[in-house]
């Protein structure tokens, strides 16, 4: 057992390390204007997306409960962290319809990313007392609906001062401004920040409580038997996952340089689901794997099938705008119906490394 | 009477649109009753109706569009069905939910790919696009159509659940889905009637809700979708006459909203705009929450009782 955990950490700890070199070493050697370019906004969005989905998986893989609510609350964790570092000085011009918005003080951008992770977990944690006691998909329905209502409030022109209404919000501390003396963190940040979190998930998991959470998972009836708080637990759950959805969203935002309601739809959180899903539900490995591949796809390997050409073939009739994303749905559909299990099923990283035993069991599975 | 006058229009489109959300909200009650399912792609086919309309009514005349696009549209319901859902009839009811997302995404995207995101002008529909007056407020005829055909083809629908031998065989299959096939209904058609009933459903509440709003966009369907389930939810899954009478409130209550700026100052309660008008989507979704947490059953829902 101890010599199977060290085994683990030691996976673990090389591949973050191959990883975090990775993104220091690609930063520097590949020069913004060649199209390898494209790796590093694959690593840092990559990055973001993946920390999202593990918190989604959190929810609905390792606990069982649907929930369709994680893009409300990466808009919460935007908008806090958004809202909450702007500069004193660039406010008048972002807030310019709001004569410069109500809030005169900025915060430094790391309290500001841990201060939208725990206004996304309150919130939760107020939206868990009602919902989290509905069954299986009244409960998708009411964490959707949840996500909309954040939405309207968010561009609600009364809290304009605050929130800049459905006007974007900008100038705040971004990744690709981020440096060490010369070398420039914009891909190690995210990158850093998301290892951390997800880290973080993955202790919980293997915890004490992460057992319950598998625990109700599989029959909530024999695990409240066996002295399991179901409510508690549950509530824990998804104030923790949102937590994480809230700092993935302040990341979002520091990705992408701007922040605005109107991006935060359900279609957002039905791509996180797919995504999961690809991944395999109930593993953590898989919803980051398939974080990377679908950014990988959709931001680069794919883009030919939008412009014109892909893989040589020159059909600007078929290949043009939005052909990208059929592709893409069909390839969801396919792992929906006939991979029902994903890329990784439920098994971990350190899986992979160990020897598979002999007789056909694991294939047979 | 001045006041009465003055926001008729609201409440008029308030039923309209309750109407056609109640010809929605069927498909999902429907559906939700037999497989336990959440159909999100309904809303989408319901999307897709409306884009076939616009780009059949440039190909043929628009008599013989409209019976094409009920056709298409319920084909397209029955295929879903039976490509997305059939396999998965014994995976855990997660998986289908995904497989449904799954299929509201392909859908929206291949709309996104087809009209290139553009908004596409719905064609105007003989007689029910004319524009007629009502106690002094202009309006399209659709406005006025929609309650009653609403509520003459749910008539329809509530004898034909009650008094034919398929409608019979839904009611059991929603009982109790095992022991109604041991009996020697065979579930797969049950399930497919069903579809085609809700397809065939929304593709007539299509025709009423874009005669109204002359766009068509790949996202338009997601709302109304929502909106019509939270409807169905209210009425009490499973109960058509619960899921109408929820549509028709949901549609009213939301045209009252977007109206509530000018109401309140009509009386004087405010004296200037709060821009209500931006929560009259997330008023539905506040409804949902208080009907789930207050009566989980809806108005007009079994209880159900769990089994260990």
């Amino acid at each position: 057992m101890e010599a199977k955990r060290n085994h683990t950490v030691l996976i673990t700890a090389f591949c973050l390390l191959i990883l975090f070199a990775l993104a220091v070493v690609l930063q520097t050697l590949i020069p913004a204007s060649s199209s390898w370019s494209m790796l590093l906004t694959v690593l840092q969005k990559g990055a973001v997306y993946a920390l999202v989905a593990v918190s989604m998986n959190l929810l609905n893989g390792f606990t069982g409960l649907f929930s369709l609510g994680q893009a409300g609350f990466m808009l919460l964790g935007a908008y806090i962290y958004a809202v909450l570092t702007i500069p004193v000085a660039d406010r008048a011009g972002v807030y310019q319809y709001y004569d410069g918005g109500l809030i005169q003080f900025s915060l430094p951008w790391p309290l500001a990313l841990v201060l939208a992770g725990l206004g996304a977990a309150v919130i939760a944690y107020l939206i868990g007392l009602p919902v989290l006691r509905l069954r299986s998909d009244y409960l998708a329905i009411a964490t959707l609906g949840f996500a909309e209502i954040l939405r309207a409030i968010c561009q609600w022109d009364k809290l304009g001062p605050i929130t800049n209404g459905s006007n974007i919000l900008r100038d705040y501390p971004r990744f690709s401004a981020m440096s060490a003396g010369s070398i420039s963190l914009s891909t190690l940040a995210p990158v850093v920040i998301a290892s951390i979190c997800i880290l973080f998930i993955v202790l919980l998991i293997n915890s004490s409580y992460g057992r319950a959470f598998k625990a109700i998972r599989e029959d909530e009836v024999a695990a409240e038997a066996m002295g399991i708080n179901l409510f508690r637990h549950k509530q824990l759950a998804f104030c923790i996952s949102s937590f994480f959805a809230g700092i993935g969203g302040a990341m979002y935002a520091m990705f992408s340089g701007s922040v605005q309601a109107a991006l935060f739809r359900s279609s957002m959180t039905y791509e996180l689901l797919l995504i999961v899903v690809i991944g395999g539900i109930g593993s953590v490995t898989g919803s980051v794997l398939a974080s990377f591949l679908y950014i990988a796809c959709s931001e680069w390997w794919l883009r030919g099938l939008d412009s014109g050409s892909f893989l040589g073939i020159e059909a600007p009739g078929i290949f043009r705008s939005g052909f990208r994303l059929v592709v893409f749905s069909v390839i969801i559909m396919i792992f929906v119906l006939f991979f029902r299990r994903g890329i990784m099923g439920n098994r971990e990283l350190p899986d992979l490394f160990r020897r598979r035993p002999k007789s056909g069991k694991e294939a047979s599975k | 009477m001045e006041f009465f006058n003055a926001n008729l229009p609201y409440l008029l489109s308030g039923i309209s649109v309750g109407g056609q959300y109640a010809l929605i909200a069927i498909g999902y009650t429907m559906v939700y009753g037999i497989l336990r399912l959440i159909n999100f792609a309904h809303g989408d086919v319901f999307m897709v109706a409306g884009l076939m309309m616009v780009y059949l009514s440039t190909a043929v005349p628009i008599y013989a569009a409209i019976p094409l696009v009920i056709v298409l549209t319920v084909l397209l319901g029955f295929v879903i069905e039976k490509v997305a859902y059939q396999p998965l009839r014994t995976a855990p009811r997660m998986s289908v939910m995904i497989s449904a997302i799954g299929v509201s995404y392909l859908l929206q995207n291949l709309a996104l790919y087809i009209t290139g995101g553009l908004n596409q002008n719905y064609p105007a529909l003989p007689w029910i696009s004319d524009t007629i007056t009502v106690f002094g407020a202009a309006t399209k005829r659709v406005t006025v159509i929609t309650p009653f055909l609403t509520i003459a083809l749910v008539v329809v629908l509530v004898l034909l659940i009650n008094h034919t031998k398929i409608g019979m065989a839904m009611r059991a299959v929603s009982r109790d889905f095992e022991t109604s096939q041991l009996m020697g209904i065979k579930i797969n058609r049950v399930i497919s009637v069903t579809f085609v009933i809700g397809s065939f459903l929304a593709a007539v509440g299509s025709m009423l809700y874009f005669s109204n709003y002359p766009g068509v966009t790949p996202t338009v369907g997601a709302m109304p979708g929502l909106k019509a389930f939270v409807a169905a939810v209210f009425g009490g899954i499973g109960s058509v006459p619960g899921a109408v009478i929820g549509a028709f409130l949901i549609g009213i209550c939301e045209n009252i909203i977007k109206a509530l700026d000018t109401i309140l100052m009509q009386l004087g309660v405010i004296q200037s705009g709060l821009g209500l008008a931006t929560f009259s989507d997330a008023f539905t979704f506040v409804l949902l929450i208080v009907v789930l947490v207050a009566k989980p059953t809806g108005l007009f829902g079994e209880k159900a009782t769990d089994k260990v």
